[in-house]
Formats: structure tokens, C-alpha cells, sequence
């Protein structure tokens, strides 16, 4: 049985959802426990939510959320907001390197250094989650640890030591996870290169051009077409 | 009656004494058993570094990082369009359930919705992938006890659906068929009806799998009671997916969030389990590869016509901000924390796969179990090697 169209695209007009509510108690509940300890917060109404705790709450905020219901661990990890000094891979490397920007600018709910901590929790009864942020400063990369609130933090903070060379304080085991133990350097950081790249550049980057034939009549247009983009046409 | 000289005596009671010596030495120090990297259990490269006394586990961790292929720094070099073929590898048995999250995300960061139909044909191949990829765990289920003919089943049955994919996608394994507005193609022509009847052989598969497996005397006494986890265990070390609803928590990801999919258009039943134990982690995949295939069948029932692809830009920037999108994975919980600059190609994926989570309460639960009951456990958390590395 074919269903027409109609019959599935008409929408309802957009309601609020209770979990917005929700998710302004959690900031409310945030503010009250932590207090300054709460920097920010960005919410996306019917998505997401993101707050932004300063370094000496970390441990806290995981304890206050996790007796408000957010008891599923959904991972941790970090972000390096410091925009890549090597690009896409893309140049030539016969070529004098182009000027890159360094400017770093932060993503949700701000941020004032290289290195942010992002983590994820969920409250699998009321069905909500929340992401937290963390500023992380760049002469002293060391957060506290959540493997006491949280056990199964423990390989993640491995996994973000190894990568992004962040310490955590009070975690029981730091080793690697991936890497050989003797490995320098810290792979996820931006300005790690991608040696891969380095030597060659990537010849896939071409395939986002338009292709020539099929092109001839929809380039004078300027309706963009309504393709795939996908990069492994031929 | 032999008659022993004096020095004979003595000799005796020496080699004894020292056999004895030798045995208490062992028992106090223990032993270090190494399993893997390569072992069938494993499915993969992934070693298990387990200290015995006697029979017991006293202490147990897993090695990974034997196939780490680091999908989250070769993103940052790719554009939006081609991170597709990195992420199919990260759970090979469900390539194009991985795909998905991604797409979403991108996706709601660009403020598009696929079309009803891309949608409607989106969840049936992720329902057949998350078939594809239990069946054969069910298959496996069977070998880890010495038991041989379930894979062979599994291997039979799951080529049905594997062409299923193959008709729709071009690809066995790796579908690369997901695409941001929507998707590559169309299902071809008959591809419905044919789903239908795969949908009822797989049916009769998992009837086939509970009496010769879960009904097997063997098999209950193998696994009922053995590795138990209990639900705020799990939850502290973010098991998600069928070794979270064996722990007795009432959470699926598709039925408990709403995304551009047609979960939300189809009856179905969220089976949990409140054992906790290896028994149950694999009643419940069970019960769930049934309900797929029930799923696939109302949504074959009400596909909507139309097209399969949003209106797109020929050249895809996403705009400037962050998405975390995480579906119900055959494995569990499988999300993308993208970050997009508003380039090309995005600028920061965290990938949060399913099996680095359930495979980081080994070292809890293997704690005090018996040496056979190792590969028992393991398999009934059922991970994908490609899944913990990435």
C-alpha cells in the first residue's frame, strides 16, 4: 500500500516540549548547587542542551547531576579549538605554506582556552541528556578525575589523556590505551600533524567539484541542484 | 612386595618434598593468563589479560588498540560527504546503522529533513543491518560453547538479508548509501516483496536459534547466573543498547527520543530482562531481531511515496555549531558529537560507539568468575572489535 504524500508531510505546529522544561530545571538546579561555578549555559530549544562549568566544580557538577537522575555515563572526551595549522591536507606540499588564521573561537556556551573538556550524561528515565563543557587552561592541563562518581569514566579519561594529553587528577591508572607507551606527542591535538597528508595531499578533495557533463545545463541557472553530493561518483 | 634400599627411601621422600614445595610456590603466586590477541572468542585482535588463582579470576583487563584506525583525527581531513565511507568500518556487521547518526547530525545542523520516504527507507535498512549483524551474533552464541551448528544457520540466513542490502545499496558490507538530505537511490524494483519473504525466513531463524540454543540444557546451565550485572552498574559505565535492558533499565534510544526517523510510525515492544546475566543479554537480542523484523514489515506496509532526496547545495557547507546525535546501534548507543565550523568538513567528531563502553565493564564483571566462563561472558556482551578502537 502506497501512502501519499500529503498524508505524511503535514505537520503539527511546533509545541513545546516538556523536555525544555526539564532541561531549564537542570540549569536551575545547576546554578543553585554550583552557583559562579556555573559559567554558561546554551540551550537549543526541542534538542539539546550544553553548560559550561569552571575547572574547580568538574568532579562536582558529576556528582550534583548524577543525584538529579542523570546516573548513564555516555562518554567523555575533549576538544582542541585551536584551528588547524596544516588545514585539510590539502596543499601541495611543494608550495610555500598558506597563512592560516589562529584565531579560537570557542563553540556552545563559550569558552576562554585552547582545550575544553565535553562530556555527556543521560537520565535514561526522563529521557533527557546534557552535555558539559569545561575550560581547561593551556600551562595547566589537568582536570579533576570522575572515575569516583562515575566508573565508567575511567577509559575515557585514559582515551582523552592519550589523545589530547589532558591529566586527571585522582585517576587510578593513566596509562595508553592505543598508542605504545614511549609515544610522543598527542594525536588529536590540532597541531599533531597528519603525516599521511603531510607527504601527500588528499586526491579526494577534487571530487566536490561539479562534474563537467552533467553540469553543462544546470551551471546557468542559479537554482542549486538538487544532487548528491556524494565524493565517489565516477 | 619390592623391597626400597635406605638411600631409595630417602631419595623418594626428597623428590616429594620438593614437588610439594614447587606446588604451594605456585598457588601463592598465581597466574597470568593471556588470551589473545588472536583467539576466536575475541572476534578480532582484542586481548584479555586475566590473573587466576586457581580457577577464579582475581583480576582481569581487556588490551585494546590492536586495530585503532583513528576515524576521529582522518574526519577533520575529509569532507562532510566522504566521512560516510570512514564510519560504515566502525561496526562492520552494522555498517549502515553507523552512517545514520552522522547524516542526522549533520542534518540538524543544517536544518534540513530528509523526505518521508528517505526516512521510511532509512529505518528499514537500519532494521535490516541491526538483523544482519544479531543474527550472526546468535550464530556465534553457539561456537563459544562447542556447539557448531548454529553458525552455519546464521551464516545461511544472514546471506538473505545481506542481498537485500546489496540490492538496495550496491554494498554487502559497507553501504556508503546514506547521504545528507537523504539517500543515494531508490529501492529497486521488487525489492518490497522480496524483503517480505526474507523478513519471515529470518522469523523462523530466530524460532530455529531458541529451541537448539536458549531451550539447550548446555547452554542454560552455561550461561544463567554467570556475569551478572546489575542496572546502576551498567548505567555507571554507560552500557547502552540489549546489555542495558538485560540489566532490567527500560531504555531504547528509538523509541525514547525523537529523530527525523519513522520509529515513531510503527508499533513495537522494548524487551528487557531483569536478570542481568549472560542469559539474558542474549534472550533480549533475540526478542530484538524478532521485533525488527516485525518493524521492517509495518514500515514496508506504510512507506510513503515521493522522493528520496532533500534539495541539497551540490557543494555542502554545514553551518557554524554543535550536534550530538546518537541512534539505537545493533550494539547500543551510537552517537556523533559533531562541531562544524561552517567549512567543508567538520572540525571536531567525537565518536561514542557502543562496544568501548560495554566492553569497559570487563573488568568488573570478569572479577571472581571461573576461566571457562570468560569466553562465555564476553561473548554475551557481544562487541565488535572495529566498535571499541574505531
Amino acid at each position: 500500500m502506497v501512502v501519499p504524500l500529503s498524508e505524511t508531510t503535514d505537520t503539527a505546529p511546533p509545541v513545546a516540549l516538556p523536555g525544555d522544561g526539564l532541561r531549564e530545571q537542570v540549569i536551575d538546579l545547576l546554578r543553585s548547587e554550583l552557583g559562579e561555578g556555573l559559567v554558561d549555559t546554551h540551550l537549543i530549544p526541542q534538542t539539546d542542551l550544553w553548560v559550561r562549568v569552571d575547572r574547580s566544580v568538574w568532579r562536582r557538577t558529576a556528582e550534583v547531576l548524577r543525584s538529579a537522575g542523570f546516573d548513564h555515563f555516555c562518554f567523555i572526551s575533549a576538544i582542541d579549538w585551536l584551528p588547524s595549522p596544516f588545514g585539510r591536507g590539502e596543499d601541495d606540499p611543494s608550495d610555500p605554506p598558506p597563512e592560516r588564521s589562529t584565531e579560537i573561537v570557542q563553540g556552545y556556551a563559550g569558552g576562554e582556552t585552547r582545550f575544553q573538556m565535553l562530556a555527556r550524561l543521560t537520565d535514561t528515565n526522563r529521557h533527557l541528556g546534557v552535555n558539559i563543557k569545561c575550560d581547561v587552561p593551556t600551562e595547566d592541563v589537568v582536570v579533576d578525575s570522575w572515575v569516583q562518581v562515575f566508573a565508567g569514566a575511567n577509559w575515557h579519561e585514559r582515551e582523552t589523556h592519550e589523545m589530547f594529553g589532558i591529566g586527571f587528577a585522582g585517576h587510578p591508572d593513566l596509562r595508553n590505551m592505543y598508542l605504545p607507551g614511549d609515544f610522543e606527542g598527542y594525536p588529536l591535538r590540532k597541531d599533531f600533524p597528519l603525516l599521511a597528508r603531510m607527504v601527500k595531499p588528499w586526491p579526494g578533495i577534487v571530487d566536490v567539484e561539479p562534474m563537467p557533463v552533467a553540469d553543462a545545463d544546470e551551471t546557468s541557472s542559479d537554482e542549486t541542484p538538487a544532487v548528491t553530493p556524494d565524493g565517489d561518483q565516477s | 612386595m619390592t623391597v626400597l634400599s635406605d638411600r631409595q627411601q630417602l631419595s623418594y621422600i626428597a623428590a616429594q618434598a620438593a614437588d610439594a614445595r614447587l606446588n604451594v610456590e605456585l598457588e601463592t603466586e598465581g597466574m597470568t593468563l593471556n588470551i589473545g590477541p588472536q583467539h576466536p572468542a575475541t572476534h578480532g585482535t582484542l586481548r584479555i589479560i586475566a590473573r587466576l588463582d586457581g580457577e577464579q579470576v582475581v583480576w582481569a583487563e581487556p588490551g585494546c588498540g590492536y586495530m585503532h584506525r583513528g576515524y576521529e583525527k582522518l574526519t577533520e581531513v575529509r569532507t562532510f560527504p566522504q566521512v560516510t565511507s570512514l564510519i560504515n568500518r566502525i561496526d562492520w556487521l552494522g555498517s549502515f546503522a553507523n552512517e545514520v547518526p552522522f547524516i542526522l547530525a549533520a542534518e540538524q545542523l543544517m536544518e534540513i529533513e530528509a523526505p518521508p520516504r528517505a526516512q521510511w527507507i532509512r529505518t528499514i535498512l537500519f532494521e535490516l543491518s541491526r538483523i544482519a549483524n544479531v543474527s550472526l551474533f546468535l550464530g556465534d552464541l553457539g561456537v563459544q560453547m562447542g556447539a557448531i551448528t548454529p553458525v552455519f544457520l546464521a551464516f545461511r540466513d544472514r546471506e538473505y538479508v545481506l542481498n537485500l542490502i546489496e540490492g538496495a545499496t550496491g554494498g554487502r558490507f559497507h553501504p556508503n548509501f546514506d547521504r545528507i538530505g537523504g539517500l543515494k537511490e531508490d529501492l529497486p524494483a521488487g525489492w518490497v516483496a522480496e524483503t517480505r519473504q526474507v523478513m519471515r525466513k529470518m522469523r523462523q531463524f530466530c524460532d530455529e536459534i531458541e529451541d537448539l540454543l536458549f531451550g539447550n540444557e548446555i547452554f542454560q546451565s552455561r550461561m544463567r547466573g554467570i556475569g551478572v550485572i546489575p542496572a546502576d552498574v551498567a548505567r555507571q559505565y554507560g552500557l547502552t543498547g540489549a546489555n542495558l535492558r538485560a540489566s532490567g533499565v527500560d531504555w531504547d534510544l528509538r523509541r525514547d527520543q525523537s529523530l527525523p526517523m519513522a520509529w515513531d510510525k510503527v508499533d513495537f515492544k522494548v524487551w528487557t530482562h531483569p536478570d542481568g546475566d549472560s542469559f539474558a543479554r542474549c534472550w533480549v537480542r533475540l526478542q530484538e531481531t524478532r521485533e525488527a523484523t516485525k518493524i521492517v514489515e509495518q514500515l514496508l506496509d506504510t512507506m510513503p511515496a515521493g522522493p528520496v532526496m532533500a534539495k541539497v547545495p551540490r557543494i555542502i557547507k554545514v553551518p557554524e555549531g554543535e550536534a550530538w546525535v546518537s541512534t539505537e546501534n545493533p550494539l547500543g548507543e551510537m552517537g556523533y558529537y559533531v562541531v562544524s565550523k561552517g567549512d567543508l568538513g567538520p572540525f571536531r567528531v567525537k565518536i561514542r560507539s557502543a562496544s568501548f563502553n560495554n566492553i569497559s565493564v570487563v573488568p568488573w564483571v570478569l572479577k571472581g568468575v571461573y576461566v571457562p566462563d570468560i569466553i562465555t561472558i564476553l561473548a554475551s556482551l557481544y562487541f565488535i572489535l572495529g566498535d571499541i578502537d574505531r
